[in-house]
């Protein structure tokens, strides 16, 4: 057993209003330079929906994170060295600018320097790479509260076998909002994709960098991560990505998504974990299994046993007084109302998430109800708008 | 987030919340009764008033509230004093509270509601002399606006020859509660689809039926088991329609049924604007320099553009079209229009300018006559030599001419109908498309002129940190410090706290705070007036005031018009007060800078309060220093914006335990009951700028305001009113279910009822152009707040843009999308009489068919294209908007009925409003 400490955080999705404060605060402090124009470390995206950058989840075209050889060992989706070698050059897993949604700018100078008595001038959207007119097609957030749903989120891949379950009509309507930061998993896909062996994961805290010095631009590490949460600076030639703020983490603050959220959904906090269970976990064969491998891993930080060892190991005390008072742990662990993000990916991410409740389907005959005693509020949950299915196939690998 | 979603079509909460009302009265005090309810209604709110009846045809309807005089009182205040009856004797009683009790010396500590153990009668029901029918009004059918009658029951009595029943037993027979042996048409059961069950709104709001019976069912019983912590939080959605008082009223009736207003956890959540101004009193003062000269000349906004950027030569419908035919036909014939000027000319409402002639040469005639200024304006009145300007907004003597927008963007965001704006107001390009009134709809007692004047303004100046349409529009622009580039003051009904804006940066390049700002306008001006002005003196025409004694000035709400005969003009009680103001126009900007004498000699006012800041005077002198010499000499000095803050701090019992409690004792000698206490833990505290700068700073409770903050309470609106029976500002003194004023019985409107959205279709016709057989459909527009700025604010910044679609869009359904062969991101334009809007549209099965809705604001400068209909681009979220005003908002002189600066008058009604939206060319032109 070698136990390391890993920084986490837990999403209430019950409380997320969808108001972006996150995302922006986040750009404005990260991502707000030459290059990083189309980035978003923290995007949110509404559910059902394709998400940034367009359609992600669809594995089976993108090849991110892990899968299973014949032998049941596992490989990265998108093949191995020779696959790498080959596709050096033209890598067919690498979302174009456009599916990130290409940053756009205003031609200002119209207003501005409209001459006296110009009849109300207007500005236009032309693009910030290259100042040419553009017609804004897709953007970081396009489809935000199911706009276009009847033609884009209908393509969610997570709605696939729900077509008849979900008609995309006003009185079965449900969406709900899910903000994405990078996983910082226990079994990277992207610190396993690059060649020059740029990306890295602390071991103090497990949380996920990029060596800017080492990167040479492969950008196997943004085809390789199944979330898209690496992203290739066109201005450097440097992969970058969401650090978790460590600079502020380090001197004991909350991330910044997490200290500017407006309903205060994001919990942060330790768990200590024993990384030589991590690759049997994430080479369980059988994707609904994943969660519970997942969760073995995890390692009781009260437990007498896992403290001693810990602290031979050389973990800190306060860290593992840390990890006591988690409210990670108690949320995934100890409440199990907190589930992974895709586990199928094989990645083991650490950011997870309580899904949402949501208005009852059927305000009538909603199971639970009993209009003769109006003391009977609450309805059951599966009666809800929300599919069981639905938040399965994001949360539990369908089970 | 919820746990029921009831999605009532738009404009038509109304129609559910008095389906919940019928629920509430029929299972929580017909069936059965519940105490805590019973005693709440019984000493909070007008239910057990004694209401005359009055006859109509073979059947009666509701007239007026019994009052002491009624029964034979004559001493002073007898006209506001209302009557209910002692269930113990059965005997009429008149209780403690009513305005009768208010501004009398006999009211004198009786102001409160104690009923000194009288237990008020709720009905009449079994203590009947005769059950008499009484016709009410039904909006949802009827041929007009105005609607049909629908005829009930009442249990009445006879007192001092009047017939009369309580309001309670109205209310029943309003919400068709069937009660044995009372006559009239019932309701059989709740699935009989007649008003207001709850099958009957199912039609209206497609809000299933059971499911309005179980959510009122839900919402009484918890307010039952928590004595009152039901809550109903509203907004804009509910605001903005030209009945948004019913939809208020009988959202209102269910929280006084349940006993929820006025209890921490339940009542009243208001969420439309968040300007609270906890420290009112001092900001009042000051910022309407009530602290050199009163009264100051305040507006309300709606009515001021309604004539003037004349919107009211463009009505389809008079103010006849929503009278009952249970009326006395007062608005037969009459425009809107009519309405107002009458309303300005009873001292109701105010108006600027007041008259057709220059106030400062008013008075110069008066001092030449030898007679006051007030006598001399009645006589020239009477005579018709002098005129009230809004009887004719087109004379270019009555025009606005010097305009200065700022902190706001009239013309890109808050301004409805911006169209009629750009082409009266300044004569600008514009995109209206509405003909003028037919003759027969034009109003008679404002001037018709017969070519509308375009381009009132000559002088629009903006002061704004940003380029929006309002400055593109405007002459000059000013540029203004953002809030963190100046010192100023901050306070929301979201939160108790008062705190401050504090300068990170001093304001960039030529930038300046808006306190600068207006301090050297007023240098530059005082110059200037030192040769072109002087000292003169002004008179201003005051409408009779909220909170003040002008409340009892026309008793029973009955309009007795001076013009017609039926008064004589006297002012302040039924005309508007004529007040002397000394104008010292080359000392103005000596005067703003510091705080003036009146403070001293007149107090500090608030909510009819009087504070006087002897102290607080004497401590602005050391902390901001004394004015050396002019107008000020020996003044505390507001020199500077922090000096501003803490007066306005100093001043105001919320941030200064001193006058809170002085507040507060002042109040009980008026109300008689225990009030001082809610300030003294906080009796020594004076909140400071300085402290503000630390951190915010919980405000202290005091009278300016009705809830009760001490020990970390947090606000909750009435609570004093509730807990202490400190009066409510009514006539009653309680909360009114029931109104009398006779504008309001002619518009049927004495009970909570539904009225259904604005019948444009019926007023207007087609407004479809059907122009080369183009796919048009016409659609319900709202106008919800934006996801992506606060109202105009940060629409154009680029992270918000980048965040959606980056600009203007329109939200609309599949089904209506599919109607014009839209497709998601297509360009498309939405058009009516009042304007064109262009924009892309947003197909999602999350918008009902029927209805599309646009963000709130948008300017007119981003992503705007020029429209295919108006050649010029199109205009934002308020080009299809215009302004309207119903008559009954404007009413005044008559208890709650009062004028009040931000407190009482016409609305926006945005979102009562239809467009015809079809597809345009793909190929758009900026």
């Amino acid at each position: 057993m070698r136990i390391m400490a890993q920084v986490a955080m837990v999403m209430n999705l019950d409380k997320c209003i969808g108001c972006h404060t996150c995302s922006v605060t986040c750009k404005q402090t990260w991502t707000n330079r030459p290059g990083a124009e189309y980035m978003y470390f923290n995007n949110v995206e509404t559910k059902p929906g394709l998400g940034y950058p367009k359609g992600y989840e669809d594995q089976r075209r993108w090849r991110g994170g892990w899968a299973l050889d014949r032998k049941g060992r596992l490989q990265l989706a998108s093949g191995g060295r020779l696959r790498k070698l080959l596709s050096i050059f033209s890598n067919p897993h690498l979302p174009p600018i456009d599916d990130f949604g290409e940053p756009w700018t205003y031609d200002y100078r119209t207003v501005i320097d409209a001459p006296l008595g110009t009849p109300n001038p207007s500005a236009h959207a032309v693009s910030a790479l290259t100042g040419k007119d553009v017609r804004l097609e897709w953007g970081s957030n396009w489809d935000d509260d199911l706009a276009g749903s009847t033609t884009v989120a209908a393509r969610d891949p997570n709605l696939a076998g729900l077509q008849e379950r979900v008609r995309m009509e006003f009185e079965q309507v449900f969406m709900f909002y899910l903000p994405r930061i990078c996983e910082h998993c226990l079994n990277p896909s992207c610190v396993a994709s690059c060649p020059s062996g740029a990306m890295y994961k602390r071991t103090e805290d497990g949380i996920v960098l990029v060596d800017q010095d080492r990167c040479r631009g492969w950008r196997f590490c943004v085809s390789g991560c199944p979330y898209k949460k690496v992203y290739f600076n066109h201005r450097t030639g440097k992969a970058e990505k969401c650090t978790f703020c460590f600079p502020r983490t380090e001197a004991g603050l909350p991330t910044i998504c997490s200290e500017t959220c407006v309903g205060r959904l994001r919990y942060l906090g330790l768990f200590l974990y024993d990384a030589d269970a991590v690759l049997p976990a994430a080479a369980t064969p059988d994707p609904r299994d994943l969660y519970a491998a997942h969760l073995s891993v995890f390692l009781d930080p009260t437990d007498p046993d896992v403290q001693a060892e810990a602290t031979r190991q050389g973990i800190p005390a306060d860290w593992i007084d840390a990890a006591v008072r988690s409210p990670v742990y108690a949320l995934a662990v100890r409440h199990r109302v907190a589930l992974p993000l895709h586990p199928e990916y094989r990645t083991l991410p650490m950011v997870w998430y309580i899904p949402p409740l949501s208005p009852v389907a059927d305000v009538v005959h909603a199971q639970g109800y009993d209009p003769a005693d109006p003391d009977r509020v609450f309805a059951a949950v599966d009666a809800l708008r929300v599919p069981l299915e639905y938040l399965a196939n994001l949360f539990t690998a369908g089970d | 987030f919820a746990d029921d979603w009831l999605a009532a079509h738009p404009g038509t909460d109304g129609a559910l919340a008095m389906a919940m009302g019928h629920v509430i009265l029929s299972e929580f005090f017909r069936d059965r009764q519940v105490e805590y309810f019973t005693s709440y209604v019984k000493t909070y709110t007008d239910l057990p008033f004694l209401v005359t009846l009055r006859e109509h045809g073979d059947s009666h309807v509701p007239d007026r509230f019994l009052t002491a005089a009624d029964l034979g009182d004559t001493s002073d205040g007898a006209a506001h004093r209302t009557v209910l009856l002692d269930s113990a004797t059965g005997a009429p009683h008149v209780p403690n509270g009513s305005l009768g009790f208010r501004y009398t010396d006999a009211g004198r500590g009786r102001w409160n509601l104690d009923l000194g153990g009288v237990d008020p009668v709720l009905t009449l029901l079994g203590r009947h002399d005769e059950a008499v029918t009484v016709d009410l009004p039904r909006f949802d059918t009827g041929p007009t606006e105005g609607g049909s009658t629908v005829r009930r029951g009442v249990p009445a009595l006879r007192l001092s020859g009047r017939l009369v029943t309580t309001v309670f037993d109205l209310l029943m027979a309003q919400y068709a509660v069937r009660r044995d042996g009372l006559p009239g048409q019932w309701p059989t059961g709740y699935d009989d689809p007649s008003p207001y069950t709850p099958a009957w709104q199912e039609r209206i709001t497609s809000v299933p039926a059971a499911a309005c019976a179980r959510v009122a069912r839900e919402f009484a019983r918890n307010a039952e088991l928590s004595r009152g912590r039901s809550m109903i939080c509203m907004g804009a959605g509910t605001n903005h329609w030209y009945h948004s008082d019913l939809i208020y009223r009988s959202f209102l009736t269910l929280l006084m049924l349940c006993g929820c207003q006025g209890v921490n956890g339940g009542g009243w959540a208001h969420y439309v604007g968040q300007e609270k101004i906890r420290p009112i009193a001092g900001w009042f003062t000051l910022a309407f320099g009530h602290d050199w000269q009163r009264p100051a000349r305040l507006m309300a906004g709606t009515s001021y553009w309604y004539l003037h950027s004349d919107q009211w030569r463009y009505e389809r419908v008079g103010a006849g079209e929503f009278a009952t035919p249970l009326g006395r036909g007062v608005f037969a014939g009459r425009a809107f229009a009519d309405c107002l000027t009458q309303a300005h000319r009873l001292g109701w409402t105010p108006f600027h300018p007041a008259f057709d002639r220059n106030p400062l040469d008013l008075t110069d005639e008066a001092r030449r006559a030898g007679v006051p200024v007030a006598d001399h304006v009645v006589a020239q009145l009477r005579a018709g030599t002098l005129r009230f300007a809004s009887e004719d907004p087109d004379d270019p003597r009555n025009f606005p001419r010097v305009l200065t927008v700022w902190r706001a963007n009239l013309l890109g965001s808050s301004g409805k109908g911006m169209e009629y704006f750009m082409r009266h107001l300044l004569g600008a390009e514009d995109a209206v498309r509405a003909d003028e009134s037919p003759p027969h709809l034009r109003p008679d007692e404002v001037v018709w002129r017969e070519t509308a004047p375009r381009g009132k303004l000559d002088l629009l100046t903006a002061i704004d940190f940003r380029m929006t349409s309002t400055c593109t529009y405007a002459d000059v622009v000013l540029p203004a410090a953002t809030w963190y580039e100046k010192h100023d003051l901050s306070t929301t009904d979201m939160h108790p706290y008062v705190h401050s804006f504090n300068p990170a940066i001093a304001p960039p390049w030529q930038a300046r705070t808006d306190f600068d700002t207006f301090t050297m306008i007023a240098r530059e001006f005082s110059r200037l007036a030192a040769r072109h002005l002087g000292t003169r003196t002004d008179v201003v025409a005051a409408p009779l005031m909220h909170d003040t004694v002008d409340e009892t000035a026309q008793p029973g709400g009955r309009v007795r018009d001076w013009r017609a005969g039926e008064a004589e003009p006297v002012p302040g009680r039924t005309m508007p007060k004529l007040v002397e103001v000394e104008r010292d126009y080359p000392a103005v900007a000596d005067k703003m800078a510091a705080l003036g004498p009146l403070v001293d000699t007149l107090g500090v006012t608030a909510k009819g309060i009087t504070f006087t800041p002897a102290a607080e005077v004497e401590r602005l002198r050391r902390v901001n220093g004394v004015v050396r010499d002019g107008p000020g000499a020996g003044r505390p000095s507001l020199s500077r914006d922090v000096h501003l803050a803490e007066a306005i701090l100093a001043l105001s019992g919320a941030t200064n335990g001193r006058l809170a409690v002085q507040g507060w004792r002042r109040l009980e000698e008026r109300t008689g009951v225990r009030l001082a206490d809610l300030a003294e833990e906080r009796a020594e505290e004076r909140i400071t700028f300085a402290d503000t700068q630390v951190q915010p700073r919980a405000v202290i409770t005091s009278p300016e305001w009705s809830g009760a903050e001490a020990a970390g309470r947090r606000y909750s609106p009435f609570v004093v009113n509730v807990e202490r029976k400190k009066p409510w500002h009514t006539l009653t003194g309680r909360m009114h279910v029931f109104l009398d004023h006779d504008w309001i019985a002619e518009y049927g409107e004495w009970l909570p009822t539904y009225r259904p959205p604005l019948d444009y279709p019926r007023h207007l016709g087609d407004q479809r152009l059907g122009d080369g057989g183009r796919a048009e459909v016409v659609l319900r527009y709202l106008t919800p707040h934006s996801k992506w700025s606060i109202h105009s604010e940060f629409q154009d910044n680029l992270h918000m843009l980048r965040l959606f679609r980056g600009g203007p869009v329109m939200w609309m359904s599949p089904v209506d999308a599919a109607h014009l062969g839209v497709a998601d991101n297509d360009w498309i334009e939405a058009y009516n009489r009042n304007g064109v809007v262009v924009t892309r549209v947003v197909v999602t099965h999350r918008m009902p068919a029927g209805t599309v809705f646009m963000y709130h604001a948008k300017d007119r400068h981003l992503m705007t294209p020029r429209s295919e209909i108006s050649g010029w681009h199109g205009g934002s979220d308020n080009s299809p908007t215009r302004v309207t005003v119903k008559p009954t908002h404007v009413i005044g002189g008559y208890g709650q009925f009062t004028y009040g600066f931000n407190y009482y008058g016409p609305t926006g009604s945005q979102r009562d409003e239809l467009v015809v939206v079809r597809r345009r060319s793909q190929q758009v032109r900026f």
